[in-house]
């Protein structure tokens, strides 16, 4: 998350039916706001024949009916909405809290993590839960969001194998990136902690309980009280 | 209302259409009949609109019975379906009497048969489709796989039986599933000029890990040539990703929506469909077509598919 502006947009065929749209080559918070740009723009004037849009850190995958658009033809549409992206148009994005029991049969890899990098497990859960993270994308499965950017002293690489099953809520860490897994799936993130909050609710009209561009911030609670929001 | 009763499974049997489009910024997938073709002319053959929810079977069908009667197809791969012991023809419309018993067994031929009825499977649908995720437990029948004991609805039948049939050159073609064309990856510059030539070379044998989310294949690795770091990005269907230990994966309906993978090419829109149809221990081999070619063979399918010679009445 440089502050430095890359202006390059390329633009790249993922398949006979999408489009992967970069903004620069790296994650910069000035290129995860161009993406929501886009994405915002896209909501307002929709492109006939746009099927899907799946933004990333710092790109746009958009899928798209052949027998409508080329390759071509949609690279030129979307070249006439770049100038108009509007980065101060965009809202806000709400803040957030995720109450999370940090460590013990919750968080495995806590104790791990915080000796790799020279730390108590205390002070590994004040680092990860001292920062405002931001959430680029909403990805993986259902209701996964991508938060960033994680404080260096805690940026700890994936699991060498990962694990089978990840229990939902487990809050998971891999290099920069932390975020909560929605559904017990397979996952290669370091576990510090789980959230008794649903991530993914599909009986309620807003499904997704963080969406891109929010603001999150962790809040550490006692098992006692995890127990109590998950009966809540 | 008529029903279907579920007297055993299956290995995996689940509900389908074709899939739900559109909601890649809450992370959710499309979903959809692994071999959406085969559901299509199965819902044709029995008078639905095409994208009718019908029942998906993997490698080893179920034990299903028709308290009601029903007017249904079967498509995809033969599963050696018998109608109350006797041998059932495959892509053909069948009228099932009140208290018939339909049985399948394992494959004989690809990895998934669909059944489709008059009427489609009635289920609850969740974002616009009838889909089963069964990762996130979303959609379908109750978010799974169907169980013994299982009792579904079947949708209005508004129709009486007409004997239709799909032509059987046609099904024959649509069938085939030993290579598959794809189209350049988005990082297809990351990988050695030798892996390349590899990747198009060998017979990638399918693992017994493959399912909905990904088919996993074996054979010689396809290696970077120099170590790039990839930044997490949205993914297509059918993309053909390559783990640092080299074996590539496809990534199918089911599909992560965005990886951290490079990708070395992707399977064209015409064949996503044969995807569906590989089952393990299975052989397959890429070859590469320009997008242009890519195109046109998914505009000709179009115009097969809806031409009228396909349908025999």
């Amino acid at each position: 998350m440089s502050i430095e502006i890359d202006d390059r947009v390329r633009f790249q065929a993922a398949s006979d039916q999408s489009l992967l749209v970069y903004f620069g080559e790296r994650i910069t918070l000035d290129a995860h706001q161009r993406v929501r740009g886009l994405v915002h723009l896209l909501k307002l004037e929709p492109i006939p024949g746009i099927r899907n849009l799946q933004p990333g850190y710092h790109s746009l995958l958009l899928n798209f009916d052949i027998e409508k658009l080329t390759h071509i033809q949609l690279e030129r549409i979307l070249r006439g909405y770049l100038d108009r992206i509007t980065i101060s148009a965009l809202q806000p994005g709400r803040m957030k809290q995720i109450p999370t029991c940090y460590g013990g049969e919750f968080g495995p890899d806590l104790g791990e993590v915080a000796r790799l990098h020279g730390l108590t497990p205390a002070q590994a859960i004040e680092l990860h839960a001292s920062v405002t993270y931001i959430v680029f994308f909403l990805g993986f499965v259902p209701g996964f969001a991508y938060l960033g950017k994680l404080p260096d002293a805690l940026a700890t690489p994936r699991l060498a194998t990962p694990r089978r099953s990840t229990p939902a809520g487990s809050v998971g860490i891999a290099e920069n990136q932390t975020g909560v897994y929605p559904f017990a799936t397979p996952g290669g993130w370091r576990l510090i902690g789980r959230t008794p909050i649903k991530m993914f609710r599909p009986d309620r009209r807003e499904m997704n309980f963080l969406a891109i561009g929010d603001q999150v911030r962790f809040t550490p609670i006692s098992e006692r009280r995890f127990i109590a929001l998950e009966n809540a | 209302m008529s029903t279907i009763r579920v007297q055993s499974p299956g290995l995996s049997t689940t509900v389908q259409d074709l899939g739900r489009q559109g909601f890649g910024l809450f992370g959710v997938s499309p979903s959809g009949a692994a071999d959406p073709i085969a559901l299509r002319l199965g819902n044709r053959l029995v008078m639905n609109a095409e994208n009718a929810a019908g029942l998906e079977m993997a490698l080893v069908g179920g034990t299903f019975s028709f308290p009601e009667g029903a007017v249904l197809a079967l498509t995809g791969s033969d599963f050696g379906a018998t109608l109350d012991g006797l041998p059932l023809d495959m892509w053909t419309s069948v009228n099932v009497l009140p208290g018939q018993t339909i049985r399948f067994g394992p494959t004989q031929s690809g990895a998934r048969c669909y059944l489709c009825v008059h009427g489609g499977i009635a289920v609850r649908p969740f974002l616009g489709s009838a889909s089963t995720q069964i990762l996130s437990g979303l959609g379908g029948f109750k978010g799974r796989s169907l169980r013994k004991a299982d009792v579904m609805k079947i949708g209005p039948q508004t129709q009486s039986f007409r004997k239709r049939a799909i032509a059987p050159q046609a099904s024959i073609e649509l069938s085939r599933r030993e290579s598959l064309q794809v189209t350049p990856g988005p990082q297809t510059d990351w990988f050695l000029e030798s892996s390349l030539r590899t990747f198009y070379a060998e017979k990638y044998r399918i693992s017994e890990q493959s399912n909905r989310m990904g088919v996993r294949l074996e054979g010689t690795g396809v290696l970077q040539n120099q170590d790039q770091r990839m930044v997490t990005e949205g993914v297509s269907l059918g993309a053909v990703q390559i783990p640092p230990e080299g074996s590539p994966i496809i990534l199918f309906v089911e599909q992560q929506t965005t990886g951290g993978y490079p990708k070395v090419a992707n399977v064209i829109s015409a064949d996503l469909h044969r995807i569906g149809q590989l089952r393990p221990r299975d052989y397959v081999q890429f070859s590469e077509v320009t997008i242009e070619t890519a195109r046109s063979l998914l505009i000709e399918q179009e115009e097969f598919l809806s031409s009228k010679e396909i349908i025999l009445e």
